[in-house]
Order: C-alpha cells, then sequence, then structure tokens
C-alpha cells in the first residue's frame, strides 16, 4: 500500500510538472464547456418554438434532455483524452531506464501498475469535477434528476476505467509514447465503432457485436438506469486491461 | 555474500553469459573488466533480479535472485548503465521517491537523504531539476540513488562513468570507503579503476570468465619469467655474453651502437632475484652500470593478452 501510494504521488507530480496534463484538462473543459452552451441554447430554442406552435403541448424536460446529450458528447471527447492520460505511464519509464529501477526496487509489479493506474483515474476524476461545475449550473436554474445525473457520471466513470486500462496496457508494450498513443486511440475507435457494424449484422453476430460496443453499455447509465450487467461488463474490461498490463510487465523481465 | 555458479543467459539464441561462477565474499570489492559487450551488464542485470538466467544459479546474502527476488531487492543497491533518473523531477524528491519505493521509514527519511547527498557530494543541487543537470552530476545523483536505504550490496554499472578527474577520484574513494560495510560489484573497462580500487578481479570476454585473481595475483600470473632491464656502459656482444653465463639466466637481449651505452633486456627464471648477480658481474667487467631495474606486468598487459588470446 505504502510502496503504491509512492508510485501514485510520483505520478500525479509528474502529471502535473509536465504540460500534458494542462493540456488535457484545458482541451477538455473548453469542450465541454462549449458543448454545454450549445446543447444548452438548441435546447431552449427548440422548446420555445414549440411552446409558440401549441400550449397545449407537453411540457418539455430541458434539464433531461441536456444531461443525456451533455454525458453522450462528454464520452466522445473522452475518446480523445484518454489515451493521452495513459500514453507515458509505461512508455515514459522505459525510454528513460527507470523501469530498471522499478524493477529492481523492493516493489511488485501489481504496486507499481496500481499506482499509475490509480493515479491515471485520479486525473480523470480531477476533469470530471471540472467539468461538474459547469453542469451544475443546471441544477440553479432548473430541477434535472439526481438520478440521471449521478447515473451518468458513473457511467462516464466505468467508461473511464475500462478505456484507462486498456491504454495502460498498450503503454506497456512501447517505449514510444507516440506509438502508445496512436494505438490506444486506433483501438478505442474499433470498440466504438462496433456499434455501427452491429447494425448490418443479424442473429448472434449483432448480440455479440452490441455486446462488445463500449459506448453501448453506456446509454442505460446516461437515461439513469444503473444496470448491473452494464457494470460488469465496464469492471471485467477494466480487469481484463490491468490483467494485460500484469502480464505485459512480467514478461519484461523475461523478454529485457 | 555473492554467489553465482554457473550462470548463462541466452539472448535470441545467442549467449550473452555463458558459465559464469564466482564468490564476493562480504565487505570484499570485486570488479568486472571487461570490453564493451563483454556480457558485464547482462550479469550484474541478473544479479539485481532484473532479468532472469537462462541456467545456473546465483544467491545474493543467501537469497536466490529467481526464487526469492524480493528479498534480494531489497538488499540491493544498483547503478545501471544509464543511470535511471527522471528528468523532470528535482534532486531532493528524485531521492526521496527511492527512499520511499525502498521502504525507508519516514521517519529517518530526510537525514538519510540529507546523509548520502553529502556522501555523493551533491548538496548543492539538491533543488535542482534532475534534466538540467550536468552529466557528471546525474551520474552521481544515480550513485546517491543507488546508496539509498544502506544495501548490504552495491552493484555499479561503471560508476565513474562521464566524470571529471576530480570527480572520479572522489567516487573512487567513496566506494572504497564503503567496503567493509558493503559488500561492491563494479564493473568498468577503465583498468586503473580496478587495480585502484578493487581487492578482486574478474575478467571476463565474450561472456565467460578469463581470469580471476587479485590485481597483482593477475600481474604476477601473467609474467611467466622475471624480467631486468639494465642500460650497460659497454659493447652489446660483450655485454650479452657475458650475462648469459650466469646461472638462472635463460635469454638476454642486448643492443647498442659502438661508443653509446647498450640497452639490455634480460629474462631469469621465475621466482628468482638476480638483480645483485647482474651488477655485480657488469662492474666486475669494468663497465659502467647505468641503469638496473625489474619489469613489472602492469594490469594492461594481463588484459590485453588475456582479451587477444580469447580470439
Amino acid at each position: 500500500m505504502r510502496n503504491t501510494l509512492a508510485i501514485w504521488q510520483r505520478e500525479m507530480k509528474s502529471y502535473f510538472v509536465s504540460p500534458i496534463a494542462y493540456v488535457v484538462l484545458t482541451v477538455f473543459l473548453f469542450l465541454s464547456g462549449f458543448f454545454f452552451y450549445s446543447i444548452l441554447t438548441a435546447v431552449i430554442q427548440s422548446t420555445m418554438m414549440q411552446s409558440q406552435f401549441g400550449p397545449g403541448s407537453q411540457p418539455v424536460d430541458v434539464p433531461g434532455i441536456v444531461s443525456r446529450s451533455f454525458f453522450g458528447t462528454t464520452s466522445v471527447v473522452l475518446l480523445f483524452m484518454i489515451p493521452m492520460l495513459t500514453m507515458g505511464l509505461f512508455a515514459e519509464e522505459k525510454r528513460r531506464g527507470t523501469m530498471e529501477l522499478l524493477l529492481t526496487s523492493p516493489v511488485s509489479i501489481l504496486q507499481v501498475m496500481m499506482g499509475k493506474y490509480l493515479a491515471s483515474l485520479t486525473f480523470l476524476v480531477l476533469m470530471f469535477l471540472g467539468s461538474g461545475i459547469t453542469f451544475s449550473s443546471l441544477f440553479i436554474f432548473g430541477h434535472p434528476e439526481w438520478k440521471t445525473v449521478l447515473g451518468g457520471y458513473l457511467g462516464l466513470l466505468l467508461y473511464g476505467c475500462a478505456l484507462l486500462a486498456l491504454g495502460l496496457f498498450i503503454s506497456t508494450l512501447t517505449e514510444n509514447q507516440i506509438v502508445s498513443v496512436v494505438i490506444t486511440f486506433g483501438t478505442i475507435l474499433v470498440l466504438w465503432l462496433i456499434e455501427s457494424f452491429s447494425s448490418g449484422a443479424t442473429g448472434v453476430a449483432k448480440d455479440v457485436l452490441d455486446y462488445l460496443s463500449v459506448i453501448g453499455h453506456l446509454d442505460d447509465f446516461i437515461k439513469g438506469v444503473i444496470d448491473t450487467s452494464h457494470v460488469i461488463y465496464y469492471v471485467t474490461f477494466a480487469l481484463m486491461g490491468l490483467f494485460l498490463t500484469y502480464r505485459s510487465l512480467e514478461s519484461l523481465r523475461w523478454k529485457s | 555474500m555473492i554467489e553465482v555458479e554457473h550462470l548463462t543467459k541466452v539472448y535470441n539464441g545467442r549467449k550473452a553469459v555463458e558459465d559464469i561462477s564466482f564468490r564476493v565474499e562480504k565487505g570484499e570489492i570485486l570488479g568486472f573488466l571487461g570490453p564493451n559487450g563483454a556480457g558485464k551488464t547482462t550479469t550484474m542485470r541478473i544479479l539485481t533480479c532484473y532479468m532472469p538466467a537462462t541456467e545456473g544459479t546465483a544467491r545474493v546474502a543467501g537469497y536466490d535472485v529467481f526464487e526469492e527476488s524480493l528479498e534480494v531487492r531489497k538488499r540491493i543497491g544498483y547503478l545501471p548503465e544509464n543511470p535511471p533518473l527522471y528528468h523532470e523531477m528535482t534532486v531532493y524528491s528524485y531521492l526521496d521517491f527511492v527512499a520511499r519505493i525502498k521502504g525507508t521509514p519516514p521517519s529517518k527519511r530526510k537525514s538519510h537523504i540529507d546523509d548520502v547527498m553529502q556522501r555523493t557530494n551533491i548538496g548543492d543541487v539538491r533543488g535542482r531539476v534532475i534534466g538540467r543537470l550536468s552529466k557528471g552530476y546525474k551520474q552521481r545523483v544515480g550513485v546517491a540513488q543507488a546508496l539509498l536505504n544502506n544495501p548490504e550490496v552495491l552493484v555499479l554499472d561503471e560508476p565513474t562513468i562521464g566524470l571529471d578527474p576530480k570527480q572520479i577520484f572522489e567516487v573512487r574513494s567513496l566506494i572504497k570507503h564503503l567496503a567493509g560495510d558493503h559488500t561492491v560489484i563494479l564493473s568498468t573497462h577503465i583498468l586503473p579503476e580496478v587495480s585502484m580500487t578493487c581487492n578482486r578481479v574478474v575478467i571476463i570476454n565474450n561472456g565467460k570468465v578469463v581470469a580471476m585473481d587479485t590485481p597483482e595475483g593477475l600481474a604476477n600470473q601473467m609474467k611467466g619469467a622475471e624480467r631486468v632491464a639494465l642500460l650497460v656502459d659497454g659493447p652489446a656482444e660483450a655485454v650479452r655474453e657475458k650475462l648469459l653465463a650466469v646461472e638462472g639466466v635463460l635469454d638476454v637481449k642486448a643492443e647498442g651502437i659502438d661508443g653509446s651505452p647498450s640497452k639490455v633486456t634480460v629474462e631469469c627464471r621465475l621466482n628468482t632475484d638476480l638483480r645483485r648477480t647482474l651488477a655485480a658481474a657488469v662492474v666486475n667487467q669494468g663497465w659502467g652500470l647505468l641503469e638496473l631495474r625489474g619489469i613489472s606486468v602492469s594490469l594492461e598487459d594481463v588484459f590485453i593478452n588475456l582479451i587477444t588470446k580469447e580470439e
């Protein structure tokens, strides 16, 4: 535990002395602020038009629509941001030769891996807190449903856990950050696009493709429904990524 | 303290290290000498649990490097060939991190780091970012890192590389001071370094141990015969004949032009000291004895000899 904490702290410090943290945080906050604003104005405009046409029409759930679209777009923005959080975690250690220090110190591979994984996860939570400030303005001017908001953030967090584990694994495979970021991004994109392939498929193939889609499992969370099957999907995904990372780190000893 | 038995490491079908065995006693400094690519780094990496051996065993402080890797890693300080530094960190925060993962208790950490910084003479850059330091400082931060948590065994891969002469001297005397409390293995391809700092030398070439002894022992081993050089004020041919007649002399080479002193090299049987007899023989003939000295074999000769013999 103490070792994991030491690794975690070093990793957090190194995020914030390199420009990566600031760039990722700034771009993410700018994009989520921008999308929040444009979604909000679009929804407000359409409700105003609706009320002009017929006073007897159904009341529109503005906060609900806004939060759903907001979480949807955030998941897309994260697709680009997450590879940048994980790209250097092991690739940089390998390039600088500090992997030799970590592997010859009395720390276990598991401690090193968890320290780094938790650091990237902490950073993701910081990003969510930042975007949460923008989002909380909905609570000032309206009454969004707590469940939807919590469900959305929980979904995004699980989605983040899964993708960070994948990125962590890919980072162990190379000493080059650029290679790491590109492969991670490509892999996530494939997992994301599976959904569009599934529309053309039928039967079991469709079920399998639907299940694999990393984004499909997010829909229910965004609607405020917490379905254990989706939780299990993301948790399994994350554990799988961590398991592969562990194995890959172990094999470094044999290959080096 | 360190026992290495029949160690072999195969890399992509090539044997980087082949059947190496040696022992290092507690408090000793062992020098690992060999040309680049001889297998020094590979052996050190196996000892520090960075990679496993293909065959053979290695034990550090009684623990097997493969089976009880964690126990070994707790007792070892390692300076790899390229010092493992986080360039964005300051010297102090880097050492603090290393002390933490090596398990130095929080209450002792600060004084311990200060002590190590003082011993490696890097106290003046404690707040500087490592990436901006000169090569010499970086190397010494690497040495400092290896000393943290007072390891019983120190494995230093070319510790003086990149340092200026004064710093080399400081690091060497630091290493010498470490002996006794610590057991040290250091690799180098600088020959004087070995004779200056080490109790024993292992020379490896192409992954095999070609010699193992004390620096003096190695030099003696290589001699084969005692040699004496003389400068005699007399005709070369006559001097040669006279000296050949001396009991115990195996061969005499003499060269000199008439009128100038002759340069003479005498080869004598091993373990005999004929300097007095030779001097008497020269003087009795009425020639002037201008110079007389025993020729010793340097480690350099041994090294070159061993390495070239192998190839």
